[in-house]
Formats: C-alpha cells, structure tokens, sequence
C-alpha cells in the first residue's frame, strides 16, 4: 500500500496513529465524555462532523496564507476559523435537525477546545497533504476518536458494576484503562510499512 | 476532588484575609491543574517522554499563561461579554505565535521534539480556563500571581510525570545515566501507554495520601467516642 494512498492516510489516522491513544489528542473529552455509550457515540459524531468541516476550510486558509506569503498568521487564523466552523455545525444542525441538536447539547460549544481539531489542522499542514488526502485525513481522524471514545465507554460502563477499591476509583482508573487500551493499539504499529 | 477539610479550610482563611501568596500557592498545591482539576492532559500525557521536554512545555506554557492572564486583565473592562471568549482565544493565539518562533530560534532539535504541540498550547483548557476564571475578575497583579502559581504547577506536575518516565524508561535524568549498563530500560514507559500508566500512578497516590488524611482527621474523633463509652 502507498503511503500517500487516501486508503493509507485513513487507516494511520484511524488505527495505526489513533489521535486519542498514540498521539494524545482530544484527551479531555475522551476523559469526560466516555462515561454513557450513548453520549460517546454522539460526541464522536459531531467531533468527526467538526473535523470534515474545518479539514477543508483549513486547507483552503492555508493555500491563500502561503499565496500572500503570511504563514505566521496559520496559528490565528486556523483557532478561528475553527470556532466559526463549530458555530455554523451548530446552526446548520439547529435548523434542519434539532432531534441531533438536542442530542449534542452542550458538546457542541466544547468542540472548540478539542486539541484533536487544531491538531488535524496543523498536521495536515506540516505533512503537506492535498486536498483528497486531507479529505481521508480528516474522516480517519474522526472514524479514530470516535472508536476510543466508543471503546472506553464501553468499558467504564461495564466497570461499574464491578467492585474496585476506593482510591482507584475515578480518574485514576480511567487513565489505567486508557493506557491498557493504548497499549493493544500498540500492536498496530509498524503497520503498512 | 478536593480534600474537603482542607478545602473549607483555605476558604475561611481565604474570606479573613484574600492574601497574595494563598493566590499564588493554590495553583501550586490546593488546586494544581493537572493532579487535582485534571486540566491540559494533552501536553502533560504526550510530551513528557523526557525531562527536558517536560521542562520546555512546562516554561513555554507558563510564560502563555502570564502574559494571556495579564493581558486579559489589563483589557477585562474593555472586552465586550458577548466576544469575550473569541477574543481571549485571539491574545493567547498571538502569545503563542511568538513563543513558537523563540523556541525554534533558540533550539530547533526541542522544536522537533515538541512538534505540534508546542502550536497546541492554544486550545489548553488550562490557560483559556484561568483567563475566563480568574483574570477577567480580578485586579492585574492578582492575576499575575494566579498563572504564576498555576504555570509552576503545570511545570511541576510535566515534571513529576517526565522524571519517572525518563528514569524507568531511559534509565537516565536529564540525559545523565543513572544506572549503569545493566540496566534493562521499560521501554514501554516511553511510548504512548507510559504516559497513561504514570498519571494514573500518580492519581493512585494521591488518592491514597488523600484518603489516608480523612482517615487520620477521623480517627482521634473516634477514639473520643471510644473513650466515653
């Protein structure tokens, strides 16, 4: 498989460079928001929504700053357009279907601050993808946290019905579990090479 | 959680006297972002394979940190309610242009290592959490003290997870090697799971420093108890 391949480019975002658990991003909401499986669904939905919107227009900023040669203005320009990109996912979501809107909630506002966001803008800029593999980059992306966020809601939902010790309870072991979960998705690694 | 003696204590002594250097030490201690609110994971999760990395993040986040909160102090009359959010996201975005170009002046190798998260600094909650917290309410020097405070426990806690990591993982502290040859490096310690597995550690402990002071404030009541009956 060709490393520039769209199918390669989405697999290494999805599984072999899982954003959540190789390459810490999007660590908050992968923490706070794992703990109903109905919720996690929902936010990786709209996370992966927010990615595919502001991929593109990432792209598009990123080709008009180097044309009038004012890349130190990436940083600034990219943190807003993804806040505008989160406003219009919300106000194209409240009009045409406000069941979903309803659904997200106050996840939707939070997006902003999701690191995994600015982190897929930023690293399709410094790997030079073009706008296909940008495409596949940014679904991969999405396809991958929504798939740890699954995972880890499946398993804290499980978690509590069994006994753990007092002084594990909480943060603590969710971050064990996420390093377990990081730790097979170890085994991905190396992969396509 | 908060230790909720401890908690209620700060807080009497907080309406007594609202003194500078209890704004200071909370965010070192009391209130540390990363061990107690579990704020910012991202940076203290990736980048602290080594200590050098840890302290680099640690001081470019700090110096974010002062000059935002500073900054939106200084402005917190001027700022309109409605844009305050965009408009804190804008000032710290430009301090952390800036301090994206100094660390790539000053060593491009710390550069690469950082990679993308040096640029990250923006969207962590802990810096646009303090500005719209605690700077656009108070007064600028009270301010200051706060991300102070908050950045050297940010550092902190970077280094409290990079040191173990570079020890068990590398057998080294700060490139200086620690135990010899024989030493057979946990690998693992490095690489992504590590830095799940350390923070957690480190939340185990003090979970359970935590419970042992409940139990120990507890304790001398029950005796009383036993003691009269």
């Amino acid at each position: 498989m060709a490393t520039d391949s769209m199918m390669f480019v989405f697999l290494n975002a999805c599984i072999i460079n899982n954003f959540v658990l190789s390459s810490f991003l999007g660590i908050c909401p992968f923490l706070g928001v794992s703990g109903k499986l109905s919720t996690a669904w929902n936010m990786g939905l709209a996370t992966t929504f927010v990615m595919f919107v502001s991929s593109l227009c990432a792209y598009g900023i990123n080709l008009l700053l180097i044309e009038f040669q004012l890349e130190f203005l990436r940083l600034i320009c990219y943190i807003a357009v993804i806040a505008s990109a989160v406003q219009l996912v919300e106000m194209t979501l409240k009009k045409f279907s406000p069941v979903l809107f309803r659904a997200l909630g106050i996840f939707l506002p939070l997006i902003t601050t999701n690191c995994a966001i600015l982190g897929l803008a930023l690293f399709q800029t410094f790997r030079e993808y073009n706008f296909l593999q940008s495409v596949a980059y940014s679904l991969g992306a999405g396809a991958g946290f929504t798939l740890a966020l699954i995972l880890m809601a499946g398993l804290r939902e499980r978690l509590q019905l069994s006994d753990v010790p007092n002084v594990s309870q909480g943060a603590a072991m969710s971050l064990m579990l996420a390093g377990l979960l990081s730790l097979s998705f170890m085994g991905f690694a190396g992969l396509g090479n | 959680m908060t230790t909720n003696t401890s908690a209620a204590h700060s807080e009497v002594k907080l309406k007594s006297q609202p003194d500078s250097m209890d704004t200071f030490l909370r965010g070192i201690w009391q209130d540390n972002p990363v061990f107690v609110m579990l704020l910012g994971m991202c940076p203290v999760l990736a980048v602290t394979n080594s200590v050098v990395n840890a302290l680099a993040m640690g001081i470019a986040s700090l110096f974010v940190l002062f000059c935002s909160n500073t900054l939106v102090a200084l402005l917190r009359n001027f700022i309109p309610k409605q844009v305050r959010i965009a408009s804190y996201i804008v000032i710290i975005a430009t301090f952390v242009t800036v301090v994206d170009y100094v660390i790539q002046a000053i060593s491009l190798d710390l550069y690469n290592a950082l990679g993308a998260f040096i640029q990250l600094i923006v969207v962590n909650c802990i810096i646009l959490g303090r500005a719209e917290a605690f700077a656009s309410k108070n007064k600028v020097g009270a301010a200051m003290l706060d991300a102070l405070g908050m950045g050297i426990g940010f550092t902190l806690a970077l280094l409290c997870l990079g040191g173990v990591r570079e020890i068990l993982g590398n057998g080294t502290f700060l490139g200086i090697s620690l135990f010899g040859e024989n030493f057979q490096a946990w690998s693992v310690m490095i690489l992504p799971p590590g830095g799940f597995f350390v923070l957690g550690a480190w939340l185990l402990l003090f979970n359970w420093l935590k419970e042992r002071k409940d139990m120990k404030a507890l304790s001398p009541d029950l005796q009383l108890a036993e003691t009269k009956n």
